[in-house]
């Protein structure tokens, strides 16, 4: 079904040849076009946006991206983009690129009142050396954090995580993608044992039916989005189900667009559920061998601070993800109440398309997709509701084959490959790994040559915990990293107060001056993708790297250097002596206290005199792997000549280590800049399509027919909590998950539902496409999409400017009752890309307890006319 | 007339001698070349509600009220070295028409160039024609639509069409399509074009527009109903039949040549 | 000081042209309600329409209806010029005569020689020809020349290409025609002046106290209006082409001239010279 290499190109010349033949392009112009790319060098890369992960080729001459190409032997997008792909080769040269260190000064002195003035690296790092080591030697490695991304090069995510937690031992190191994929991790990992997507891409060119669960694809996820629409054009049994809370792009190419209440989703998959059990579509043979049924407590919470209204009585708020096994007819007996006609009336579905949407997955004789991202993850019940698409999947024993499966989709370049592989999650280590295994933390202890005892086995602050310490003090050092966090956050106002506010230090590295630049007291001019060495994973676990291209402008550096340099001012006598960490409470360990492993570090060979850059950076095995290296092909790297070694290849080397024979194999260096990405597992030079599946998946003996070999969380309780533990080895759960309520709904005060998103034009917080003046120009500013009736009834018209507000705070946004999106009643819909609309000032930071990732897609929220 | 020196039967008679009436000549003939000369080609798109171009042009007394009440700035008066100086348009490219609800520019206008009450999806202030498909990213495979998204009629004015993309054999065109219909000629979508130059242009209606041949209904429009009460008083001579022969004997000559052996 | 009371009508004149224009300005620009428009169609304060009377007539002449807010407008200018001259709006609003007032200056200093003598009649032949010409065109034929409205247009709406009417306008009045653009050609002029006959707002002359020493001809514009006779038997400079610019009353040394109100006659003429 993959269309081998050699086949591809033969078509591909077969198509150029006609193009050339019937494409008149007058000698002249052609000679024109050939005189402008004389000098141009192309290299293949990867695009800077989405989790979609196309290849593209690059163009440099003089030092310059000119121009950039879709790569035609990409499989993901074989050659085309979308737009914000196409201007790649622009991204970097905003006039506002941010080129020297600015730190807060006044009178010549550090001064978090005072402006902004451009400083040596030196004096940066001197300056955020001394704050950060002055909050660690007296609160010790929980008051310090970096606030990290998936849009991280996979490098640079695997340092940040081995400084902070074999270096400075703190495990306060949180992604963007908390806000992003931590749902789907979460569902993943309690149904399967192991993270990410079983299936892949290619999925969709053999399916019968595609079901997008609150994502808009058409807008968010465009290339994928356009194999989805040649798999209805060429393969007329192809049916396409939109399920969203509003109106949207990817309605135009649905049979059916489903616009339901918001939260409601998890009544639908209910509902669909006992449908299929009474039509008696459930695959019995596959459920009996490959599945338990599990369920878990529902008085959760909803991620809100301890003493929020929302909080109390709920007893089981920490013990969120806890769960048990339970029986078939105890599942049965669960989904009772979800009738159709009591979802038709909580979801404002009709009944019939509740119907069609449950014969679809039903039906035996019809593989189905399910695609979903931000409508499913950022969702209070984000990890629910994930549990649940894989209970319909797994029960009509859909899943993990060529066409049938349940298919998270990122939204980042990275959130897979970076955040979830490497772990630069506060709970994670590389390779699915977590700090309160011992066992984990004692292989990577081995792999990362670390004296026992020097990693925290204490869960560090996730995202929104790390912003609530920052308001309270308990964390004093920030440092963000290819995020904008003070755009992103929901409630961002309490967390702007808090940064300018409080007694901390704050530091922001990027590329432009952004509104988290602006709230910081430290700027690092920051290198770009293409400006270094790097490699992302995509949402099919392809791995993708690339070449450095192009010099940084200026003084600014790459995230890599930033780390390593960083690391330099660290002894190990300041940091592996011991060190409090309130609330520890572990096996081997002191309450309270990570031990003291200078010893053991002696014993190893360490000199406490040593710094950090040397004892997890630069090691005698690192250093080994020299610079130059054929495999450049001539590109530079600035990186391995500052440092004296290929630092790329030396960490990538260390850190496949840690997937090697584990699930996660990952290829050499050097094979992936021979390929066009490959997807994990990589054993004996094959990639993996679909995993659990004998005949595609290595770790699938012959005979097992599916094997669900994760090995997380698979000894749980029988019955109840209490019950006595069983082993799931192999096996996938279907939990139950009832309905719940969301944490905040619209009332007679703040009457309308405000979902937030992303538009195809801008990507994340616009910080990068709002400086390409087309796309600027494409989609200017954020408009506040609403249904006609909600504005005639508010007395405010098309184009007018409002003031959207909710308790937490207000934005002027234009209102758009014909645009794009097409909200039902009840609810408006503002992307979030544009910082002069900071929609975040209004969401809730409400999360989903067992993920921790926010609900930016319900909050309550009014419309006043000014 | 009292005391003045220069009486209107004077001035009258004075104005028909010889070299008045060569001066109202030649300053006429200058006058009305000066005028011709602003015509031009009729390129501009006007405001919302605007009359057809001849009666635009003769009513709009170029006051710019329509200019000012624009909250977007949109619209601009031509300027001297432009055609029809002093009558409002715009350039979509540079501010296009925001298609405010309310339509202040016509209710600014005070001489019915703009007609009142015009409603804005009404408006036909030009038509978008697609017209560069080799330069439009959409034709050659890539998702930009930027042009479809940006349309505040999206899916009335400009639909999106699918088509399979055999170059890449898994992916699809998705091809911007303008409804003559809807298309208000806002601009939107030249506005947001991506290219450097863009793909999609406004043009004037009359520049843009197609017409149908009064002889053909599209027979998919209306149900096909069989007329019953067709009668005597229909099957007469048609009124403007004359004689014709001339014209067939004219037809039989021309064919003499071919006819020759 | 003295200077400008000496000068005092001159003074109030520029402020009137440089003020309209202002409010005009801010209307567009700030979105200050006063005035809106320009001299073609306008509105007060949002509501009264105003509108240039001509242009109206050109429209009508083109065979085209012309709403009811330009036809109201029309007949509040109408009125109003009606009332305090028809052609106070050459010399108390109209763009252009600044300019024209600046040509007459350099000719007074340089003399320049040869110039056509267009009678200044001819302007009522053009204000004939533009609606004869409207006809014929169809469109409002001296709307779309007029370097009044074009140079009214381009300082309210951006300065373009359209200011080349000052130097045109310059060169026209100093080299070309004797009477200049205002006296002898502008069909607006023209038009306002017959608005103006009878207008009741007008310089009254004493002429018991007049020495005959010649400054008002000499100052004035049109300097037809002000044959002696016809002024000392009315007691008030007539006809239509006096533009009340009141450059008379402050030349004279003997303060023979003063603003007053006419009294309405029957059979008031145009006052006319020989060219």
């Amino acid at each position: 079904m993959e269309q081998t290499r050699r086949s591809f190109l033969k078509t591909a010349v077969a198509a150029s040849a006609a193009t050339s033949m019937g494409m008149l392009v007058p000698a002249e112009a052609q000679a024109k076009a050939k005189a402008l790319e004389a000098g141009w060098k192309w290299d293949k890369s990867v695009c800077r946006f989405c989790g979609v992960g196309c290849g593209i080729m690059m163009a440099t001459k003089k030092g310059r991206v000119v121009a950039v190409k879709g790569d035609p032997e990409s499989p993901v997008n074989r050659g085309i983009n979308c737009i914000k792909g196409y201007f790649n080769a622009k991204i970097m040269y905003g006039e506002d690129r941010l080129t020297r260190p600015l730190l807060r000064k006044k009178d010549g002195k550090y001064d978090k009142q005072g402006k902004f003035t451009p400083v040596s690296w030196e004096e940066a790092f001197d300056v955020m050396a001394a704050k950060f080591k002055e909050a660690y030697e007296e609160s010790g490695p929980s008051s310090v954090s970096i606030f990290g991304s998936g849009q991280y090069t996979i490098d640079e995510g695997y340092a940040a995580a081995k400084f902070m937690k074999a270096g400075v031992r703190s495990n306060n190191l949180d992604p963007n993608a908390r806000h992003c994929m931590a749902s789907a991790v979460a569902g993943f990992i309690q149904t399967f044992g192991i993270d990410e997507p079983p299936g892949c891409y290619d999925d969709i060119e053999v399916t019968d039916a595609v079901v997008s669960w609150g994502a808009n694809m058409a807008e968010c996820h465009p290339i994928l989005w356009s194999r989805v629409t040649d798999r209805k054009l060429t393969h007329k049994k192809t049916k396409v189900i939109n399920l969203t809370t509003f109106g949207n792009r990817s309605g135009d190419l649905a049979d059916l667009e489903i616009v339901f209440k918001p939260q409601t989703d998890l009544a639908i998959m209910n509902f669909i559920a006992k449908h299929m059990i009474e039509k008696d579509a459930v695959n019995h043979d596959f459920v009996k061998k490959h599945c338990i049924f599990a369920t878990g407590p529902t008085d959760i919470g909803y991620g809100l601070p301890a003493d929020h209204p929302r909080e109390q009585g709920q007893t089981m708020r920490n013990k969120a993800g806890a769960h048990w096994a339970i029986s078939f007819e105890e599942f049965k007996q669960k989904l009772e109440p979800y009738t159709v006609e009591y979802v038709s009336e909580l979801s404002g579905v009709p009944k019939e398309e509740l119907l069609e949407l449950a014969d679809l997955y039903a039906d035996p004789e019809r593989k189905v997709v399910s695609f979903w991202t931000m409508g499913f993850n950022q969702h209070s019940r984000g990890t629910w509701v994930n549990e649940q698409i894989y209970m319909i999947h797994l029960l009509a024993g859909k899943i993990s084959t060529p066409g049938a499966g349940a298919f998270s989709l990122t939204g980042q370049p990275s959130a897979c490959g970076t955040a979830r592989e490497v772990g630069t999650f506060a709970h994670r280590l590389p390779s699915d790994m977590v700090v309160f295994n011992p066992g984990h933390r004692a292989k990577s202890e081995k792999l990362w040559k670390l004296p026992a005892g020097t990693l925290n086995p204490k869960v560090g602050t996730h995202a929104v915990a790390m912003m609530r310490a920052l308001r309270a003090g308990t964390v004093r050092f920030f440092w963000a990293m290819v995020t904008n966090p003070f755009q992103d956050f929901a409630n961002a106002s309490e967390w702007i107060r808090a940064a300018r506010e409080g007694d901390n230090f704050i530091v922001v590295s990027d590329c432009y001056p952004t509104v988290s630049a602006k709230v910081a007291d430290l700027i690092l001019p920051t290198a770009m993708i293409y400006e270094k060495w790097g490699a992302y994973g995509n949402a099919e676990r392809r791995t993708q790297h690339w070449r450095q291209q192009v010099k940084a402008p200026g003084e600014a550096e790459g995230d890599l250097w930033q780390i390593l340099e960083f690391a330099k001012r660290f002894k190990l006598k300041e940091v592996w002596g011991e060190q409090p960490i309130p609330g520890l409470k572990a096996d081997g360990f002191e309450d309270g206290k990570l031990p003291d492993v200078l010893a053991g570090a002696k014993a190893m060979g360490y000199d406490p005199e040593q710094t950090l850059y040397e004892v997890l950076f630069a090691t005698d095995e690192m250093k080994k792997v020299a610079w130059p290296d054929p495999i450049a092909e001539g590109h530079p790297n600035d990186m391995a000549e500052h440092f004296g070694f290929f630092v790329h290849k030396a960490l990538w080397e260390e850190y496949r280590q840690f997937g090697l024979g584990n699930g996660h194999d990952l290829a050499d260096f050097d094979t992936y800049h021979r390929v066009r990405g490959l997807r994990w597992p990589v054993v004996n030079g094959r990639e993996t399509q679909w995993r659990f599946k004998e005949g595609y998946d290595p770790y699938v003996k012959p005979g097992e027919g599916f094997n669900f070999y994760g090995k997380a969380l698979k000894k749980i309780p029988q019955g109840s909590l209490k019950g006595e533990k069983i082993d799931l080895a192999g096996k996938a759960k279907i939990f139950f998950r009832p309905y719940a309520e969301p944490a905040e709904s619209p009332d007679a005060e703040y009457d309308l539902w405000l979902c937030t998103g992303r538009v195809l034009e801008h990507w994340h917080s616009g910080s990068m496409t709002k400086r390409v003046e087309e796309l600027n120009r494409a989609v200017p500013y954020a408009v506040c999409f609403m249904h006609a009736e909600d504005a005639k009834e508010r007395g405010v018209a098309r184009n007018e400017e409002v003031i959207l507000e909710s308790r937490r705070g207000k934005v002027k946004v234009r209102v758009e009752t014909q645009g794009r999106n097409r909200p039902p009643r009840g609810l408006v819909f503002v992307p979030w890309f544009d910082e002069n609309v900071l929609i975040n000032k209004l969401t809730l930071d409400a999360t989903c307890p067992i993920s921790k990732e926010t609900d930016y897609k319900k909050c309550a929220a009014r419309v006043r006319k000014i | 007339m009292s005391d003045s020196g220069f009486s209107r039967r004077e001035f009258l008679a004075g104005a028909f001698r010889g070299r008045n009436l060569a001066l109202a000549g030649t300053g006429g003939a200058v006058w009305a070349q000066l005028v011709e000369g602003q015509r031009g080609p009729i390129l501009r798109r006007r405001p919302p509600g605007a009359r057809a171009e001849p009666e635009f042009l003769a009513t709009c007394t170029k006051c710019g009220q329509c200019v000012e009440a624009c909250p977007y700035d949109t619209l601009e008066l031509a300027t001297a070295g432009q055609e029809s100086l002093g009558t409002p348009s715009f350039e979509p490219r540079k501010i296009p028409c925001h298609m405010c609800p309310d339509v202040p520019c016509v209710a600014a206008c005070p001489s019915g160039s703009l007609v009142p009450d015009t409603a804005i999806e009404d408006a036909r202030m030009g038509l978008a024609v697609l017209s560069d498909q080799e330069t439009c990213l959409a034709f050659q495979g890539l998702r930009c639509e930027v042009c479809y998204r940006a349309c505040p009629l999206i899916g009335q004015a400009i639909q999106l069409e699918f088509r399979p993309q055999e170059r890449t054999g898994k992916h699809a065109f998705f091809l911007p399509v303008v409804n003559s219909n809807a298309c208000t000629g806002c601009g939107m979508c030249e506005h947001s074009c991506v290219l450097e130059e863009a793909a999609i242009k406004v043009l004037p209606r009359d520049l843009a527009q197609g017409k149908l041949g009064s002889n053909y209904r599209f027979g998919w429009e209306e149900e096909p109903t069989i007329s019953r009460d067709f009668g005597p008083s229909d099957a007469v001579q048609p009124e403007a039949w004359q004689d014709n022969t001339s014209k067939v004997l004219d037809a039989l000559d021309e064919l003499e040549e071919t006819t020759t052996p | 000081m003295s200077w400008i009371l000496a000068h005092r009508y001159l003074v109030l004149r520029r402020l009137s042209q440089a003020g309209i224009l202002l409010l005009f300005w801010l209307g567009a620009h700030m979105h200050l309600g006063w005035l809106t428009g320009n001299l073609s169609s306008s509105r007060v304060f949002r509501t009264v329409p105003l509108s240039d009377p001509y242009a109206a007539l050109q429209v009508l002449a083109s065979g085209h209806l012309i709403s009811s807010t330009v036809l109201i407008g029309a007949a509040v200018v109408v009125l109003f010029y009606w009332f305090v001259g028809g052609r106070s709006f050459c010399s108390w609003v109209c763009p252009v005569n600044p300019v024209a007032d600046l040509g007459r200056v350099i000719k007074r200093r340089f003399h320049p020689h040869g110039q056509l003598a267009v009678a200044r009649e001819a302007r009522y032949g053009f204000m004939l020809l533009g609606l004869v010409l409207s006809a014929v065109l169809g469109v409002a034929a001296f709307e779309w020349i007029s370097p009044v409205s074009m140079l009214h247009r381009e300082i309210i709406f951006g300065a373009g290409l359209g200011l080349l009417v000052i130097p045109w306008i310059l060169a026209l009045d100093v080299l070309v025609l004797r009477h200049g653009w205002c006296g002898s050609l502008c069909p607006l002029g023209a038009f306002y002046a017959l608005i103006g006959r009878a207008s009741l707002l007008r310089p009254a002359f004493a002429a018991e106290r007049c020495d005959h020493c010649g400054d008002c001809v000499r100052v004035c514009p049109e300097p037809q209006v002000l044959h002696f006779d016809r002024i000392a038997a009315a007691g008030f400079v007539g006809g239509g082409e006096c533009t009340n610019c009141a450059r008379c009353i402050e030349v004279c040394p003997q303060e023979v001239f003063s603003f007053n109100v006419r009294p309405i006659r029957a059979g008031d003429e145009p006052a006319t010279t020989e060219i």
